[in-house]
């Protein structure tokens, strides 16, 4: 299989899967489990092929690996795709989650299951598209192509209020993306050429900089979602179905951060270096203000959203920390927070399933009847407080050192997130979990069956793996990092020494 | 042997936690055990009708019985028992060892990214072997006490577990060889502490009580997280020996903290000073220690008495290179402990629940040892930690067998007079009295457990040399009399005087089973020697060739020479206050027993203010919890909801609204509108391209 387009493969490959979708006719039973089945084994197979891609991968070698290029219309369009070590990690975890999410909605989706399939199909594909895009306009038509499927996901699968949320969706998102595509145009513009590993090395002028970063800035800080472009992040993730709240959270979020390690950092050094205080300020108010808000919330859905607008808050301060800590340490962050937001909504439908309802005051007491489904929980919650052992700690770490490094203001506010997450997810998990089950309601609640069990217990076990042993994903990003972070200063340095000749003359 | 000492509590845990997730056999109708854990004895099956309250477990819920519950037992208390055997010869090994031997294993890497090496690995000295003794030592025996004081709660597997999994937390914190891992242990004991305060989830006292000493911990360590950023940035390493090697260069070097140049290694310790406090539950961050009390009593002996909470001075101890460099940061250290150890004793003095006084006194003592710390005295300290661990685990296993015995009461207000009816408890509560008050003869080294190691932290204090040594050595003065006063206050409320339980508990009461009185026994026998035994090894003639440097003291610093050579009336100074609460006490409680009630009643304000513990959590409540959970809710209504929302996408999307009408029609419209401006945006950039490949 030496010389077999890999990546095209795992990134198409859904595609293909949901062309069967298409094929499969009738809307019985057997249509659906067939529909189910066919869904899973397509994710399965991506997610064996993406292992692939982590077999082949050279974490020694800084740049791009695995690159494949093709020119189409004479050389009009230009396909190409690669890794690096920033980006091999989302197209797994992306690969990774998929199934977990056809899992989680074998029951719970019970119309129209053949459209939903294949929307989650498409959304993977488009997904790890944006990963492995090194050609401007291949990046932008996934970034903004994968949208799609969630608005169909969120407006038609989705709660009572699925078109307000969308609309909210929609309206952020679409400010972001045209401001992006402008800054694009800009910079095909100013280079000739939309092939992004050329544009890593090109070097932009400060003005350029300045305005594409802040566009980019748009596109981005929405994604995140940064304070104070968050609020579409709770009602999306209140509306939409379980798997889709688990795409949300795992895998879109962190295009905001992949775009700003991928662009805004390596490509406008000068305007990072210029924007970072704006971008800590931004990040320490969405620590600070997101998790006291958490603290509010009465929605088990909002709760768990709020905290990953808070976890999103040390992603950006240590990306723009600018150094080796904290970059790595984001990198690791989105990949955690990944598993463990994601598993933490997939542990709110394990119980919107059985009661129909997302607010907190409905449960109460449920490890009486479900001592499974409580160790996942608070393993999931001890992941998110940054619990040491956990994978949730490393990230954390690493990115509140890295900004410490850079400025102590911003670690000593940011790190005051350690004690409100501390408050707000074991006030969660003392609300749902203890106490007496005296709620008749609940009375008869069941815990895991086989199918919950399959989807949480791998999630258990990788959470704690890499709490324990990080070194997998920390090998793979290192030498990426290292030389984004070296760049990236050389440049800074090279700025500041031309404003002093500048400035002299 | 070191690995299996540590990682055998680990492997307890998971074989305990593997049992808990069987699922519970429906139990035979009308089973007759009345489990209600704390006061479960098998003469009490009529207690859950009298208690059920106290503990939270429903009715319906107790009928079960956990499978598996005596192999969970056998198995974590044996793997304990096998460590704490283990502990004892490594102990011995590395105190005889005639060179300085520090054992390093290392386990796994960790952390290796950007600089920052950071590594599983286990740290063994003099230090680590003393903790290891203690840890394990107290742990083995609360796990077998447990098997007797649990025998009626059906969820013993998973309070086993963890047990066990704290037991692992802790020892991973004391074999800890750089601070990362250090903080993991740090963090897991925290964990569990949270989960065992938590055991009897079904209280929301208790639940109340294991997030407030989770949150509080956290303050802590949040100070603990950035002195570990400050120590890696300055240091270029986490790992204790790199630190150590070059830590006599950085006295008097500056960094940037806040904005403002300051003294780095002050700053630095105290952060990870501030860590420390909340982990040892000293003033200002002590508030959750008295709530811990809700957990079951064998939790409260050895997580909050005897290890858990002595990790701040280990924590101060293990770092000594670095505070010796920060002699204000000492001084500090030495005003926090001597406050703690006032203030606690104070309000141990009119706590009426027996686990409270005995909880206090704890906070009390801590604070004794961390101004041993703080004047430079960390053999003294240590050795405090070390003798309190046994004398204080006995009192909390003792108040457990005493709870046990009046059927789970826990205010003395309604003891007395039990000493006739459990004397073998008695006997073992006086033995542990008798060394928290110090009680020896003066001038020699005779005398119970706390004589030898309380009295040479008063000495310690009396020739330190920092601002605040003789307000140290005088709050401590007082606090032992009040600490002798509030412990013979129990001892007479409790087993002396006329009974004032209700008469069918007084029938009740009888003896714990040997299974709870051995372990007993066993600290009982330490808290009587283990004073004299090690009073020359930790702080006398043998200091050096024990210690051998894990405990690093700087050239300028005497005490432990000065302590030797005070005043007489220095020395004579514990034992009169000792007497003088004893005496004042016996007043109290036994000769005039009318006299409290008038005190309390002629002095109502200073009596409320101890009462209520000077009024912290009150205190607390309005400054930080009321106002968080209020601001919460207003930026998510008032900022997220009508500001970001209400300018934002809430005030376009009414407008689009208003036009389009028909939802269904603009869902699916918009969705339209998004692509196509996407294909103009395709469109845009490749006529960008066309137009760039011309130019």
């Amino acid at each position: 299989m030496g010389n077999w387009p890999l990546l095209t493969i795992v990134t198409f490959l859904p595609l293909v899967g949901a062309v069967f979708l298409g094929l499969v006719r009738g809307d019985d039973d057997v249509a659906k489990r067939n529909i189910r089945r066919i869904t899973l084994l397509t994710t399965v197979v991506t997610f064996l092929l993406s292992l692939l891609v982590w077999a082949r991968f050279d974490p020694s070698n800084a740049g791009f690996q695995l690159e494949e290029k093709a020119e189409w219309l004479k050389g009009l369009f230009t396909y190409h795709v690669g890794v690096d070590g920033i980006s091999v990690a989302f197209v797994i975890l992306t690969a990774f989650l998929m199934p977990f999410c056809i899992l989680a909605s074998w029951e719970s989706i019970q119309n129209r299951v053949k459209e939903y399939m294949i929307a989650f199909l498409i959304l993977e594909t488009l997904m790890i598209g944006v990963f492995t895009a090194l050609d401007l306009m291949l990046f932008y038509v996934f970034f903004e192509a994968g949208l799609i499927p969630m608005f169909i996901i969120i407006g038609v699968w989705g709660g009572p209020r699925r078109v307000y949320a969308s609309i909210k969706f929609f309206l952020y998102t679409l400010l972001g993306s045209v401001l992006m595509l402008i800054a694009m145009l800009a910079m095909y513009w100013q280079a000739g050429t939309s092939d992004i590993p050329v544009l890593l090395t090109h070097d932009f002028p400060g003005t350029l900089q300045t305005w594409a970063w802040l566009a980019f800035f748009a596109s981005f800080a929405v994604k995140m979602p940064m304070w104070p472009v968050h609020t579409w992040l709770p009602d999306a993730h209140v509306e939409a179905p379980t798997a889709g709240s688990v795409i949300l959270a795992g895998i879109l979020l962190k295009m905001g951060g992949y775009g700003f390690l991928r662009f805004s950092l390596p490509m406008f050094p000068l305007a990072s270096e210029h924007f970072a205080p704006f971008v800590f300020t931004l990040s320490i108010v969405a620590i600070i203000y997101t998790s006291l808000v958490a603290l509010a919330q009465e929605d088990m859905k909002k709760l768990i959203a709020y905290s990953s607008v808070a976890h999103m808050g040390f992603v950006t301060m240590g990306i723009f920390s600018m150094n080796a800590a904290g970059v790595q340490g984001a990198v690791f962050q989105m990949v955690s927070h990944g598993f463990v937001s994601a598993a933490l909504f997939l542990c709110v439908g394990v119980i919107y399933d059985r009661m129909h309802s997302r607010e907190i005051a409905t449960y109460g007491g449920l490890v009486n009847r479900m001592p499974w489904y409580a160790v996942a929980f608070m393993v999931f919650t001890m992941a998110n407080v940054g619990l040491p052992g956990t994978s949730g700690f490393v990230g954390e770490f690493l990115t509140l050192l890295g900004a410490y490094r850079a400025n102590t203001w911003v670690a000593f506010f940011a790190a005051t997130g350690v004690i409100l997450s501390a408050c707000y997810a074991l006030w969660l998990l003392a609300r749902v979990m203890n106490g007496k089950l005296d709620k008749p309601s609940l009375a008869g609640i069941l815990d895991l069956d086989w199918r919950e069990r399959i989807v949480l217990i791998p999630l258990v076990l990788v959470t704690i793996f890499y709490g324990v042993y990080p070194t997998p994903i920390l090998n793979a990003s290192e030498a990426s990092v290292q030389a984004l972070v070296t760049k990236a200063q050389a440049a800074i340095a090279a700025g500041a020494k031309l404003a002093l000749v500048v400035g002299a003359n | 042997m070191f690995t299996a000492i540590v990682f055998l509590p680990l492997l307890g845990f998971l074989i305990a936690a593997a049992m808990t997730l069987f699922p519970y056999p429906a139990a035979p109708v009308g089973a007759a055990s009345g489990g209600h854990g704390d006061h479960g004895a098998d003469a009490h099956a009529h207690a859950s009708d009298a208690h059920s309250d106290d503990h939270g477990h429903g009715h319906d819920a107790d009928h079960r019985e956990a499978p598996f519950a005596r192999p969970a037992e056998l198995v974590t208390s044996g793997f304990l028992l096998i460590a704490a055997l283990l502990s004892w010869v490594a102990f011995v090994q590395i105190g005889l060892a005639e060179h300085a031997a520090t054992v390093k294993i290392a386990v796994l890497p960790w952390i290796h990214t950007a600089g920052l090496n950071v590594d599983w690995s286990l740290r063994i000295d003099t230090l680590t072997a003393v903790m290891l003794v203690v840890v394990t030592t107290v742990s083995a025996l609360v796990h077998v006490y447990s098997i007797g004081y649990m025998s009626h709660d059906p969820d013993r597997p998973r309070f086993f577990a963890y047990l066990s999994l704290f037991t692992f937390a802790m020892l991973m914190l004391v074999t800890a060889d750089n601070l990362v891992q250090m903080f993991f242990g740090w963090e897991g004991v925290g964990l569990a502490s949270y989960l065992l305060i938590g055991f009897w989830f079904q209280k929301p006292s208790a639940n109340a009580a294991a997030i407030k000493a989770f949150v509080v911990n956290r303050v802590g360590d949040f100070g603990f997280i950035l002195g570990i950023f400050g120590v890696f940035w300055l240091f270029g390493s986490i790992d204790l020996d790199t630190i150590f090697a070059s830590v006599g260069t950085m006295k008097g070097k500056e960094i940037v903290f806040l904005g403002g140049h300051v003294d780095a290694m002050t700053t630095l310790c105290l952060l990870l000073f501030l860590g420390a406090m909340g982990k040892s539950a000293q003033f200002l961050l002590h508030t959750w220690l008295p709530d811990a009390m809700e957990g079951p009593t064998p939790v409260s002996a050895l997580i909050h008495a005897a290890t858990m909470v002595t990790a701040g001075v280990f924590m101060v101890a293990r770092l000594s290179p670095l505070f010796e460099q920060a002699p204000a940061a000492l001084a500090v250290v030495t005003l926090v402990g001597a406050v703690t150890a006032f203030f606690a004793a104070t309000v141990g003095l009119v706590q009426n629940d027996i686990k409270r006084v005995i909880a206090y006194s704890t906070c009390s003592q801590l604070g004794y040892m961390f101004v041993a710390l703080g004047v430079g005295a960390y053999g003294p300290g240590i050795f405090h930690l070390f003798t309190h661990a046994f004398f204080k685990a006995l009192l909390f296993l003792g108040a457990g067998s005493v709870i046990h015995a009046v059927s789970g009461e826990q205010d003395m207000r309604k003891m007395g007079g039990l000493g006739p009816h459990i004397k073998l408890t008695y006997a073992l509560m006086i033995i542990g009295t008798l060394a928290l008050t110090g009680v020896g003869l003066p001038m020699t080294e005779i005398g119970f457990a706390g004589y030898n190691s309380k009295d040479a932290i008063i000495e310690a204090a009396y020739v330190g040399d920092n601002i605040f040594a003789s307000l140290a050595f005088g709050l401590l003065v007082i606090a032992a009399l009040f600490t002798s006063f509030y412990s013979w206050r129990l001892i007479f409320l409790t087993f002396w005087g006329a009974p004032r339980a209700p008469k069918d508990v007084m029938d009740h009461v009888h003896e714990s089973p040997s299974v709870m009185t051995v372990p007993l026994m066993v600290l009982a026998l330490g808290a009587v020697i283990a004073g004299m035994v090690f009073s020359s090894v930790f702080i006398g003639h043998g200091y050096g060739e024990f210690w051998k440097g894990s405990i690093f003291t700087s050239g300028g610093n005497h005490v432990l020479e000065h302590m030797h050579h005070v005043p007489v009336a220095v020395k004579f100074a514990p034992f009169v206050a000792m007497l003088l609460g004893l005496g004042t006490a016996y007043v109290f409680y036994v000769a005039k027993p009318e006299l409290p009630g008038q005190l309390a009643a002629s002095q109502p304000g200073l009596y409320r203010f101890l009462l209520n513990k000077w009024y912290f959590d009150e205190l607390y409540d309005f400054l930080f919890v009321k106002p968080a959970k209020a601001f919460g809710r207003f930026l998510w209504k008032e900022g997220d909801g009508r500001v970001i929302d209400g300018f934002g996408p809430d005030g376009v999307s009414a407008r689009v609204v208003q036009i389009t009408g028909r939802v269904v029609a603009l869902q699916s419209g918009y969705l339209y509108h998004y692509a196509f401006a996407m294909l103009i945006g395709v469109a845009l950039l490749a006529t960008m391209v066309m137009f760039g490949g011309v130019r």
